[in-house]
This record gives C-alpha cells, structure tokens and sequence, in this order.
C-alpha cells in the first residue's frame, strides 16, 4: 500500500498540445493518503478515466509526476506498480475457473504452487466467491464477474493501490449496493488505498472518505461528502452534488447583502469584500424554505413529491429555483416567500466560491 | 384474446416457396432423378434402383479422389487457418494503414477464380513463369504438369494465397471486437504476450474462427475452378479432387446416372461434415460455459 503523489500532472491526447483546451487533464497536484478510499467523481468525459489510467500507468502523462510513497513512477510500466484495477465491464478469462483466474496473477509473477493455492483460497473467502472457485468464469453472472477482478487485484498481497473504473455500471441496480458495501468493507478490514471513479454521486458519497469532483479536466474539489454538500468551491459541485443540485441566482455582492436583479436583497451569514466577474449566490434547495412572512417572493410552478420530502420548482424573478419541503408540509397555493438560510448562501464568481473575509454580525 | 383467422395468408409464402422451387428443389429432382435411372440414348429411361449409388460407393476412383479431397481440405485448413491468425495479429490497430492492409488483403478476394487459376499456371511455367523461372534458375526443376507432387504444391499455395486473407480478415474483425480493458487487465496482471493469446484473444476469436473453419473447409472441398485450370486434375488423376472427377464423369464421359448418384453422395458428404463440425465445436463451446 501506497501514498499517492500526483505532481504537476497533465495530460492531452494530441502530440503537441496548445492552449489549454487541449488538455483532457489539466494541471493537478494531489496527495492520496496511505489506506484512504478516494473516489473521483464527475460527468462523462471530464477526465476522470484518463486520470485513473495516468495512475494505473496505462497512459503516460504529457507532463509532472506521479510518487508512490515518494518514489518517481512516471515513467514505470504498469506491471511494476504494483497496482490492480477493476474495469467498467468485468474482465475475465473466459477459458478458466474462477480458481485459475484469481491465480493468473500469482502465477505469472512465478510464485509457488503452494502461495498460489492458499492466497487463492483467501481472497475467495474475502471476495465471497469460495463456492465457485471450480466454476468456469464466464457462464457467471455480471457482479460475480467483476469480483473475480477484484479479487485478482487483491490476490497480491503487496498491491499499492486498487483503482475502480465505474465498476458498478453493469450490476444490477439490487446488487449494486450489496457490492458496494462488501466494497467499503473490504477497505475497512484490509486497509487498500481505494480509487473509485464514477458518475454517480451517491457512489462516491457512500464509498469514499475523500471525494474529488472533476470537471472539464480539472478538478474542482477534493473533500468530505459534507463539505462538497455544504460549501461547494464550484459551481458545478454545486450542481452535480445533490437531487436536485444548487441553486445559483446570479446577484451583486455588497458586504453582507446579495442584491438579485430586480432589486430584492438576500442577506448573507458572512461580510464579503469587493467581488467583480459574474456573481452569483448559491443555495442549496434543502437550505432555502418556503414561508408566509419573511423572504422573497415566488411564483411556484410544481411541485414533486418523492416520496421522503417534497421538492418545489419555483420562480424567483424570472429565474427558476428549486426547494425542498417536508413531506406533508403544506405548500401555500401562490402567494409563497421563499427564505435562504444565510449561513448556507455561498458567494460564488465566475464559478468559483469566493471566501468571505468574516462572519457577518447578526449571524454571529 | 381471439387471433383472426385467414388461411390466404398462406399466399404471402408462395412467392418463396415458387424461388426455391426453382433455385433449389427442381434442379436437384432432376438430378435425384438420373440417379436412379438408366439409359441407352434416344432419350429413352429406365429404373435402375441404387445401382449407381452402390457403383459409386464401391468405385475406387471415386475413393481416391474423396481421399484426395479430405488429404487438400485437411491441408488448406491446417495452414490458412494459423497462418490467417498470425496475419491478424500483425496488422495495425488503427491509423491510415488499417485502411490499406484491409485493400490489400481483400484484393486475391475480388480476383474471380479461373483467373486466379491462370495467375498461377503461368506464375509456376519454367518456360515464362516468374516463380517457375525463378526456381529453375536456383537449379529447382519445377514442373507441376509432370511431378505429382509440385502439382500439389502449386494447387496448395494457390489456394493459401487466394483465400489466407477471408481468415485474416475474420480473425481480425474478432480480435477487433476485444475491450482494450482486458488488454490493460492482462498487463496488469503480468501476462506474457503468449497468455494474452492464449487465454484472451483466441477465446474471444472462437466464434469468428468457427465460421473461418466452416467457409473454408466447404469452400475447399468443394473447389473446382482453380486446380481444373492448373493441372486440369493431373497429371494423371494426382489433382483430381471430388468436383474435377465429378465434372470429368458427368460431363467428359457423360455417365449422367453415376455423376448423379455421385453429386448427391458429395452433398450428403458436405452437409454431413458442416454438421458434425459445427455440433462439436458449439457443443465445446457450451460445455466450458
């Protein structure tokens, strides 16, 4: 197991790259702790792929470094990283048992019969597959496929780091969570520094200690799954993180007031200084709350109820804002205000959070 | 629920049933028919029972070209199928000259195949022939119209020559097919280039191979076109393969009640072994599934 040092890392699919549109990754540094579970969460095509193969040595990047405990791998072959991956669709060797498939590994690294049988044995047990260890790979179903990947990730013991490419996209959505939580439990009882690339943000919020969203090549945050929720440096976390995502109503900043078009003010729980580019607020439709007395007039247009909470779409001066309601709360027919939690606004400009000098003093 | 019931339907069969009445079931009456009768000319027929199919069955020189004809598919099979691997393996996964190797493999395809015939009966002359020329000059005296053997060469090489790049191509159109993450899995696992085939590749290529094998081994047991106008099935009857014989009976000696008998034993022949190859090979493949 490994800590993981991404240095300056870049990459771009063309020889010789211009601008930085050209880029499918740009510039990262990072730092991957030692038996932490990572996930890298972000929309198709933002890179995330490209990044995992970077670190799995399957793509070689067109600039910086990448350490494991400190050691240069850059230019190392996949093979001598000592890393595992499970892929999107379950590889195995359709020829062989489950048996000889988990010892492939073993055995092409030329270690003895007896190791090879044993740690098979093992990681049968660990993975779960201990029943069907002389069963040919390929009549079996999808999840048990990609357990058997894992599994021979995990047969050597020595393994730096196992990567996840959207390992759960062709499991049924019943064994999804089932694998998910042997997931989180395998890390829990052995420890592997974990990588989880996905798209699926309840994936990553429920596997990872440390989330990283990426977007457009870059990535836009790294944190728990509580500060992605609650103070989303981006935008776009804003928006990818959480169903439905952030509301972002753009809005001039004075001090600790937001000022929407229009003219209504949105009082904010921190003093900001001058904020120039294109601003906005951002509010999360759990922290926004429909009243009948205080905040600012909307017009609703619907409502969906989803079971465990109601979610409201309404107008908020030509601009389209979601809330979230309690399950049998009652929505007012037209006539509604909808109220920001202050200590929940975040400034945002041009997409970026932008980090209040200090608290405002009402809210203090 | 209740289905509307409307026997002239049947109608919207007809014109397929008439298709392969024509294409198909009245030539070969025709043929099933002279092979139970006999003649003396004048258009006059009469029953002959099984007697040309007991002929046929018991003619040693229809024996030894069926050997002769199992002896050049066995043959063709053992070469053009590795050898159409090995092609595929080494052709370029992408960029510009995936297009060219494609042209080029496909080009001894489009050739048709008396011309084929004709390239190589020339090519093998000692008197004008490159090849021919060629090895006599290395002090080779090469002449498939005298020496068995040669004549065998020649019809074997054409015949890899002409139909190495269908397997290519197949095999090639398999191994397409593959995810790159099992090619990243198998590196990833420290799998040497052989494992790679050997468990990756060749599995994945079964299903493609299996078709390779079937078109290949119908297509070279029934060839004619080639070898007729190379050797002309000789010299003597070295290269007179089931389709030659057959023609020289039917047509050369116009024995129409044993070339008959002869045509539909062939048949049964092919469809027989296209069965049992294909029962194997899918009983195979369901057994390791």
């Amino acid at each position: 197991m490994a800590r993981i040092t991404l240095d300056g890392l870049a990459h771009s699919y063309l020889p010789h790259p211009q601008g930085e549109g050209d880029f499918a990754l740009k510039e990262l540094n990072l730092d991957w702790e030692d038996g932490a579970a990572y996930a890298l969460l972000g929309a198709s095509g933002c890179g995330k792929s490209t990044l995992l193969n970077i670190i799995s040595g399957l793509l070689r990047p067109s600039r910086g470094r990448i350490l494991f405990d400190g050691t240069d791998v850059t230019r190392r072959p996949t093979a001598e990283r000592n890393i595992a991956q499970v892929f999107q669709f379950p590889v195995v060797y359709d020829t062989m048992t489950v048996r000889q498939n988990l010892a492939f590994p073993l055995r092409n690294r030329g270690r003895d019969e007896a190791y090879v049988a044993r740690r098979v044995v093992e990681i049968a047990a660990m993975i779960g597959l201990e029943h069907m260890l002389d069963r040919k790979a390929r009549g079996l179903t999808a999840d048990a496929k990609q357990k058997i990947s894992l599994g021979r990730g995990m047969v050597r013991q020595d393994v730096n780091a196992l990567l996840f490419d959207e390992p759960l996209t062709v499991i049924d959505p019943h064994m999804k969570w089932e694998l998910r939580t042997q997931l989180k439990k395998l890390h829990r009882e052995f420890g592997h520094t974990m990588i989880y690339v996905t798209h699926d943000q309840t994936e990553a919020l429920t596997f990872a200690d440390q989330v990283a969203v990426m977007h457009d090549g870059r990535v836009v945050q790294t944190g728990t799954p509580q500060d992605l929720f609650e103070t989303p440096a981006h935008t776009f976390v804003g928006y990818f993180i959480g169903s439905p995502g952030m509301n972002v109503v753009p809005a001039r900043i004075e001090g600790d007031r937001a000022i929407l078009e229009g003219g209504p003010v949105v009082r904010l729980g921190d003093v900001y200084g001058p904020v120039t580019g294109r601003t906005a607020i951002g509010i999360r439709p759990e922290f926004a709350r429909l009243t009948e007395g205080e905040g600012l007039p909307v017009r609703i247009r619907r409502v969906e109820d989803v079971g465990r909470h109601q979610i409201v779409r309404a107008d908020l001066f030509g601009q389209e804002i979601n809330v979230i309601a309690a399950e049998g709360e009652r929505i007012p027919a037209d006539a509604a205000r909808v109220w920001f939690d202050p200590s929940h606004v975040n400034v945002y400009a041009d997409d970026w959070r932008v980090t209040p000098l200090r608290r405002a003093q009402e809210v203090a | 629920m209740d289905k509307p019931v409307n026997q002239k339907a049947w109608f919207l069969v007809l014109p397929v049933l008439v298709l392969v009445a024509f294409s198909a079931v009245i030539p070969l009456m025709t043929v099933v028919n002279y092979s139970v009768q006999d003649t003396f000319g004048n258009n006059v027929f009469f029953w002959h029972g099984i007697g040309w199919f007991q002929e046929v069955l018991t003619s040693p020189r229809v024996h030894g070209a069926f050997g002769r004809q199992l002896l050049f598919s066995a043959i063709v099979l053992a070469i053009q199928i590795p050898l159409g691997v090995a092609i595929a393996l080494c052709m370029p996964r992408r960029g510009i000259w995936v297009s060219v190797c494609l042209v080029l493999m496909a080009l001894p395809l489009l050739i048709p195949w008396n011309v084929v015939g004709t390239i190589w009966q020339i090519l093998g002359r000692s008197d004008i022939g490159l090849l021919g020329r060629a090895l006599d000059a290395m002090g080779i005296s090469f002449n498939y119209a005298r020496n068995p053997l040669h004549a065998w060469i020649i019809v074997v090489v054409m015949d890899v020559w002409h139909w190495t790049s269908l397997v290519a191509l197949l095999a090639y159109a398999g191994l397409r097919s593959i995810p790159q993450a099992y090619y990243q899995a198998a590196e990833i696992d420290q799998a040497s280039r052989w494992k790679v085939f050997r468990y990756i590749e060749l599995p994945k290529m079964r299903g493609v191979l299996l078709i390779a094998v079937l078109l290949r081994f119908m297509d070279s047991f029934m060839i004619y076109t080639e070898p007729f106008v190379v050797t002309g099935g000789g010299p003597g009857s070295a290269t007179s393969f089931l389709s030659i014989d057959l023609v020289k009976m039917a047509l050369g000696q116009f024995d129409l009640g044993p070339a008959a008998a002869f045509s539909l034993l062939y048949f049964l022949v092919i469809l027989l072994v296209s069965w049992v190859f294909y029962t194997v090979m899918t009983t195979i493949d369901r057994a390791e599934g």
